[in-house]
């Protein structure tokens, strides 16, 4: 059990506005992630929705029931945090035990949840240490074994991988997958890093400056990005973006197509270039090419290839996969 | 880099520099306290000589413990101490929590206005806080320097106490909130262990100037029963003439609980107990 609904959420500091009115809808078991470059606004949403800020106006409601005036140990939700947020005084059993005591609930119940959870993250023999005893990773698995413990209606997870390194992050990023699974639970995440959003999400909500961009699962978001800015934040590398009158096409203001769409050969294409420099990736070769009529370009190719700085290269961009753009910044059907 | 860092030069130095700094704090200690285990004669005449067979003498401690009430004075010293330095830091730490958790209308200027007393000494107030005193029938009881010296240490307690707490983790207090936490024990069970170092810097620097004081006790509590160890000292001090033996005594004896609870907080001020909390 556990749906959201945001109703037109605002909020500002002062003077600054940095949501501008968020509508948004998760259906229960759901995982969503919000995803944005710094300064969005998506971790101030979250707090929103845990209630450890309140919104300057807009309804926030949590199994359809309006939750604007309840406090957050009484959302039925639980978060994440980035820095862990454990209790330094505690060891791994009681962190995870003491939202439950605060609740009143009897010590065999949380015993036994406790134990569920523990088994689930295999946290068993740290169970005794204290915070300041386990390492990174431990202490996130401890983080998330004290939100599962809370049996809630919404995670609530704050970039919970930011802190880790790359290959823990992977291994906690599987962990949070099967957990999803497992659980069936609601899930609201956020990051900055779109591997995350796109690996681990149903759907995908991409916030710039305080506004929803576009809503939509993975491969929406990638297929069809509505505006410039999910199409330039999904990918990677990024998707060339050209000016139409450069190629002399109309109806359009910016065509973007995406490094992965474009083909080189070295004797015919559409644009001639130069190659500035080449990166191997072993899996990926990634071009950087200095075009006559396109200017300048990144094309991906599978596999190895042996180009080097200096040569004469024709990029040929895949019609069909060539997006165009008005002079807004929205996306021409 | 860590080689220059290590060289034995720069450590001589480093330790000569500290090692004359420790001498100077040291030496009128010990001239006090060696002095008072001398005869009259042998302070007068060699004031840095240690005490030997001949000039060695109790008759200091014995004149301090037979005259006056020199148990209650420590007592009262004590109490007025230990009871200030608690309400210090209980007042100074909630004012300071407030002041860094929580958003609010005149936010800066309420602690600006706190940190106000930090410039202006309490003792341009002596007169009106005497007319207060008497008014509330406060004279000459221990209430009154508790009460005193309360208002003394807030100032610099809710600065210093403020500034470290906005460096405690929003993410814990914010987890603290999701698990169903007062603010009060919030405070107490989660953010008060983490600023405990400064909690005894604050304790250390309240606790000296109180502890040291002639001042107050002089004029707001002097008579018998509520006289601090410090006032009851200077009953040696004549216009004409002062029993030297008995106030080096009674100084020495004085340092004595202070240097204990300097001891207990100092241990605080070294102990990280909160490394790996938060990241």
């Amino acid at each position: 059990m556990g749906s959201l609904t945001l109703e037109n959420i605002r909020k500002s500091f002062g003077s600054v506005e940095v949501l501008k009115g968020i509508d948004l809808d998760v259906r229960d078991g759901e995982f969503v992630i919000f995803v944005g470059p710094s300064g969005c606004g998506k971790s101030t949403l979250l707090r929103v929705i845990a209630g450890l800020e309140d919104a300057t106006s807009g309804k926030v409601l949590i199994d359809g029931q309006p939750v604007d005036n309840v406090p957050p140990a009484k959302r039925g939700i639980a978060m994440v945090f980035q820095s862990y947020a454990l209790y330094p005084h505690l060891n791994a059993r009681d962190n995870m035990g003491l939202g439950l005591k605060q609740a009143g609930r009897p010590r065999e119940e949380i015993k036994a949840r406790v134990a569920t959870a523990s088994k689930m993250l295999g946290l068993d023999e740290y169970l005794d240490r204290r915070p300041a005893e386990l390492s990174g990773g431990q202490r996130q698995r401890v983080a998330i074994g004290r939100a599962i413990v809370r049996n809630p209606k919404l995670f609530l997870f704050d970039e919970p991988l930011s802190n880790l390194d790359a290959a823990l992050r992977v291994n906690t990023r599987l962990e949070i997958a099967k957990l999803h699974r497992e659980l069936k639970a609601t899930m609201i995440y956020v990051t900055h890093d779109q591997v995350e959003a796109m690996t681990l999400a149903n759907r995908i909500v991409i916030l710039n400056a305080g506004r929803v961009e576009q809503i939509g699962t993975p491969m929406d978001l990638y297929n069809r990005p509505a505006n410039l800015f999910v199409a330039g934040f999904i990918g990677s590398p990024k998707m060339n973006f050209i000016e139409a009158e450069r190629l002399g096409e109309s109806g359009a203001s910016t065509l973007g197509v995406r490094p992965e769409h474009i083909t080189v050969d070295p004797a015919s294409g559409d644009w001639k270039g130069i190659v500035l420099h080449v990166e191997h990736l072993g899996a990926d070769t990634i071009l950087y090419l200095d075009t006559e009529k396109a200017g300048l370009i990144t094309a991906r190719l599978f596999g190895e290839h042996q180009f080097a700085p200096d040569d004469i290269l024709f990029a040929t961009p895949q019609r069909q996969r060539i997006y165009r753009f008005d002079s807004e910044g929205k996306v021409v059907a | 880099m860590s080689k220059a860092r290590h060289s034995p030069w720069r450590s001589v130095a480093a330790h000569a520099a500290l090692i004359t700094y420790t001498a100077i704090a040291l030496f009128p200690v010990i001239v006090i306290i060696i002095n008072s285990f001398k005869t009259r004669q042998a302070i007068f005449r060699s004031p840095l000589a240690f005490p030997d067979e001949k000039s060695f003498s109790l008759i200091g401690y014995q004149t301090v413990l037979a005259q006056g009430d020199f148990f209650l004075y420590f007592q009262n010293s004590l109490i007025v101490t230990v009871a200030s330095l608690f309400f210090v830091l209980l007042f100074g730490a909630m004012a300071a929590f407030a002041l860094a958790e929580y958003r609010f209308r005149g936010n800066t200027l309420m602690g600006l206005y706190l940190a106000l007393g930090i410039m202006i000494p309490i003792r341009l107030g002596t007169v009106a806080i005497l007319q207060l005193m008497v008014a509330s029938g406060l004279v000459n009881t221990l209430t009154a320097l508790i009460l005193v010296y309360t208002a003394q240490g807030l100032p610099l307690a809710v600065f210093i106490l403020s500034e470290f707490m906005k460096q405690v983790s929003d993410d814990l207090k914010n987890a603290g909130r999701i698990d169903g936490l007062s603010e009060y024990r919030i405070f107490f069970r989660l953010v008060l262990p983490l600023v405990r170092p400064a909690m005894a810097t604050v304790a250390v620097f309240t606790m000296i100037p109180i502890w040291n004081d002639l001042w107050f006790p002089l004029i707001l509590a002097p008579a018998e029963s509520t006289k601090t160890i410090t006032l009851g000292a200077q009953i040696f001090l004549g216009q004409f003439v002062t029993n030297w033996n008995a106030v080096l005594a009674a100084l020495s004896l004085a340092i004595l609980p202070v240097l204990i609870l300097y001891l207990i907080f100092s241990r605080q001020l070294i102990r990280g107990i909160t490394a790996g909390a938060v990241k």
